[in-house]
């Protein structure tokens, strides 16, 4: 790694407790992420890939602190240059730090206040954050709203006079207000339509390359995480089964799971041979998982190894990362 | 060319508002034949869930069937209008679910969460068998339990005996719809509505579900309307596909014809547009420009004359091109290729 990094996650764990009863009791836990480890250097975008329920989205609400992981260390590189670990620091200690890390939600509909303008949407960070001048505030959130492709005299109007797309870009434009160093996108793309969706990844891109923008991107459509990243993570009930540049994870897959999930998308191209199905079986119950490799009862290549001992994520090439006994030996088909 | 299971012919779907009148639907035509996969693909607001609904008739009010006919052949032979049968009467009822059959898009809130998954099956047996059997003759409780935990195997349920016990609740994703696939197949259906069946569902059982219906249809011969507006979706499993867009059919044609050689302007656009797996990483993809219309600020003229970059000036924006032949089986609704063939709007 050349550039210094960012983020540092180590081991974060996030277990949930399952209550039943009257009394509440605790009956199981479920470890929504499980041992997770993953840096993001500057001005790169990590895409963190997985199904429902993998906890990708807790993983990245543990990042943003919008939720308290159980274990573990989120180590962040602030503006001053000092690294903070963000997992125990408390509401009081994490309100500096805040405004450099920023969100951009799934819905765009829900995401915005209906009642407030453009202008106070995305002008509200500025003046939590102490940008009290409104003259100033109202020339920082046009040159937000040019920056993401929008008309800034537009920005008195109010959210439901603007498409799905749009809406989009202007809660990229708040998520930006603050400059921060770090912006995590959960599922950016995945409410919008499909003539709106390039339109945004363009966006996502050029910022990625004008602002040197730091992106934790979130999603579960392979295509959407090939479009914008540098790197890609897959998760499986809650571990991070593969790690590597997004070349080596979509040309040559080291996981079973990866490739699989590689295979399942189903390609627009009508020639194309389909019809196979990827994978047998259903995702892991993460409150019950299997023994050895949870990936184990799905997966075409298991040994006995594979069910009795869990496998370690390990670097089988330079940057690669993969949680799998037989990487060595399996050929994976990629997708070029 | 065989006869058309389904013929849906300049079909009208109008929602009236107060704030006016909303062209859901606005001459559609399309027709199915039987074992033929035909998807209906387009983004939100273009009337391909309406569509279906109004085969159905199921269409919510204030949404009206305005204008259009869909023929429905039962047995080859005699067609019937859906359109200008009664809703709620009985020979709409004994068509669907029996005859036409649907699986929604989300198996959860199909099905009902205080009776188990198998009880739904039974009742629907049981109701629809009734008419088929001669008089007196009703399917047992126990017979259709025991065709129920068929089907159940049949579409890849394990331990289907336990799993017609269980309540939608209970059941993963994945099993839900493959329940929600049994429950419409149950009947055996000459034609089959898919509205989005897998898009609430992850990439790895989607592909299991497309397959399951892929083999169902190849069993049984069952016609099916796909709706998807995932392109992917689409390639792998229809025969032919409709386009739409704002409410009209864009352009339709053999699978092959439209991804290979796409006529209308905003298929080739939405083809170039998608993001896909194959493509080399971190490129900026070509764009469509602006968004879909408010359905109450429908431009005029043709639909997608201002997002067109081929768009002619003085043409496009006047008048609303009709759908006409582009090449062998393929058909478009532009004036590139007619220039004087209008619809009357």
């Amino acid at each position: 790694m050349s550039a210094p990094a960012l983020l540092d996650v180590r081991h974060l764990r996030k277990t949930f407790s399952i209550r039943r009863g009257f009394s509440r009791k605790v009956v199981g836990q479920v470890r929504a992420v499980d041992d997770v480890s993953f840096t993001i250097a500057e001005g790169e975008t990590l895409g963190l890939v997985g199904e429902s329920g993998c906890g990708k989205t807790t993983t990245a609400r543990c990042i943003l602190r919008a939720m308290t992981p159980t274990s573990g260390e989120i180590l962040f590189r602030a503006a001053d240059g000092r690294v903070v670990d963000l997992a125990p620091l408390s509401r009081a200690e994490l309100r500096p730090l805040r405004p450099q890390i920023q969100m951009v939600f799934q819905d765009p509909f829900g995401s915005l206040n209906p009642r407030m303008t453009i202008f106070d949407n995305v002008g509200e960070p500025l003046l939590v954050n102490g940008l009290r001048d409104r003259r100033a505030r109202l020339d920082r959130v046009a040159s937000l709203l040019e920056l993401t492709g929008l008309r800034p005299e537009l920005m008195h109007r109010f959210p439901h006079a603007f498409s799905g797309g749009q809406r989009q870009r202007i809660g990229i434009a708040r998520a930006l207000a603050t400059e921060p160093r770090l912006v995590v996108a959960d599922e950016p793309v995945s409410a919008l339509d499909v003539s709106v969706q390039a339109q945004v990844l363009n966006l996502l891109l050029e910022l990625r390359t004008r602002l040197h923008q730091t992106f934790l991107f979130v999603a579960h459509d392979l295509a959407v995480v090939k479009h914008v990243s540098d790197r890609v993570a897959v998760m499986y009930v809650g571990q991070l089964v593969e790690l590597a540049t997004t070349e080596a994870i979509f040309g040559r897959p080291r996981h079973p799971y990866t490739a699989a999930l590689l295979r399942a998308v189903p390609v627009p191209d009508p020639h194309a041979p389909g019809g196979d199905v990827a994978l047998a079986g259903e995702v892991a119950n993460p409150a019950a998982p299997p023994s050895g490799c949870y990936f184990h009862p799905r997966c075409p290549f298991t040994t006995e190894t594979c069910r009795r001992e869990p496998p370690a994520l390990r670097e089988v090439a330079a940057g690669h990362l993969v949680r799998c006994h037989r990487a060595e030996e399996l050929t994976l088909q990629g997708v070029g | 060319m065989t006869t058309p299971v389904l013929e849906v012919k300049d079909l009208r779907v109008h929602f009236l508002l107060d704030e006016g009148v909303v062209r859901a639907v606005d001459g559609v035509s399309f027709d199915v034949h039987p074992g033929q996969v035909v998807g209906i693909v387009g983004e939100s607001g273009c009337g391909k869930s309406v569509t279906v609904k109004a085969i159905l008739q199921i269409v919510e009010p204030p949404g009206r069937i305005v204008g259009g006919r869909i023929l429905f052949r039962k047995d080859g032979a005699s067609a019937a209008d859906l359109a200008e049968l009664d809703p709620k009467g009985a020979a709409m009822r004994a068509i669907r679910g029996a005859e036409i059959a649907l699986i929604p898009q989300e198996p959860m809130a199909a099905f009902s969460p205080v009776h188990t998954v198998g009880d739904q099956i039974i009742e629907a047996l049981r109701l629809h068998q009734r008419q088929w059997r001669p008089e007196g003759s009703r399917l047992s409780r126990g017979e259709a339990r025991q065709l129920t935990v068929e089907l159940f195997r049949s579409v890849g349920i394990s331990m289907p005996a336990e799993r017609v016990d269980a309540y939608s609740w209970q059941l993963s994703g994945g099993l839900r719809q493959r329940a929600m696939i049994a429950m419409a197949l149950s009947c055996k259906p000459r034609l089959l509505i898919a509205d989005e069946p897998t898009t609430a569902i992850d990439v790895t059982t989607q592909a299991q579900i497309l397959t399951l219906l892929r083999d169902q249809q190849r069993r049984d011969g069952t016609a099916i309307v796909f709706i998807t507006h995932d392109l992917g979706v689409i390639a792998q499993m229809a025969h032919h596909v409709v386009v739409m867009y704002l409410g009209r059919v864009m352009e339709q044609g053999a699978v092959a014809d439209i991804f290979d050689a796409p006529k209308h302007p905003y298929t080739r656009a939405l083809l170039k547009s998608i993001p896909t797996v194959r493509v080399a990483p971190r490129t900026l993809l070509p764009t469509i420009a602006g968004s879909i219309p408010h359905p109450l600020g429908r431009p005029r003229g043709c639909p997608f004359h201002p997002r067109c970059p081929d768009a002619i000036p003085g043409i496009c924006a006047e008048r609303v091109p009709a759908l006409r032949p582009v090449g062998p089986g393929q058909r478009a609704s532009c004036f590139l290729y007619h220039r004087d063939e209008a619809d009357e709007p």
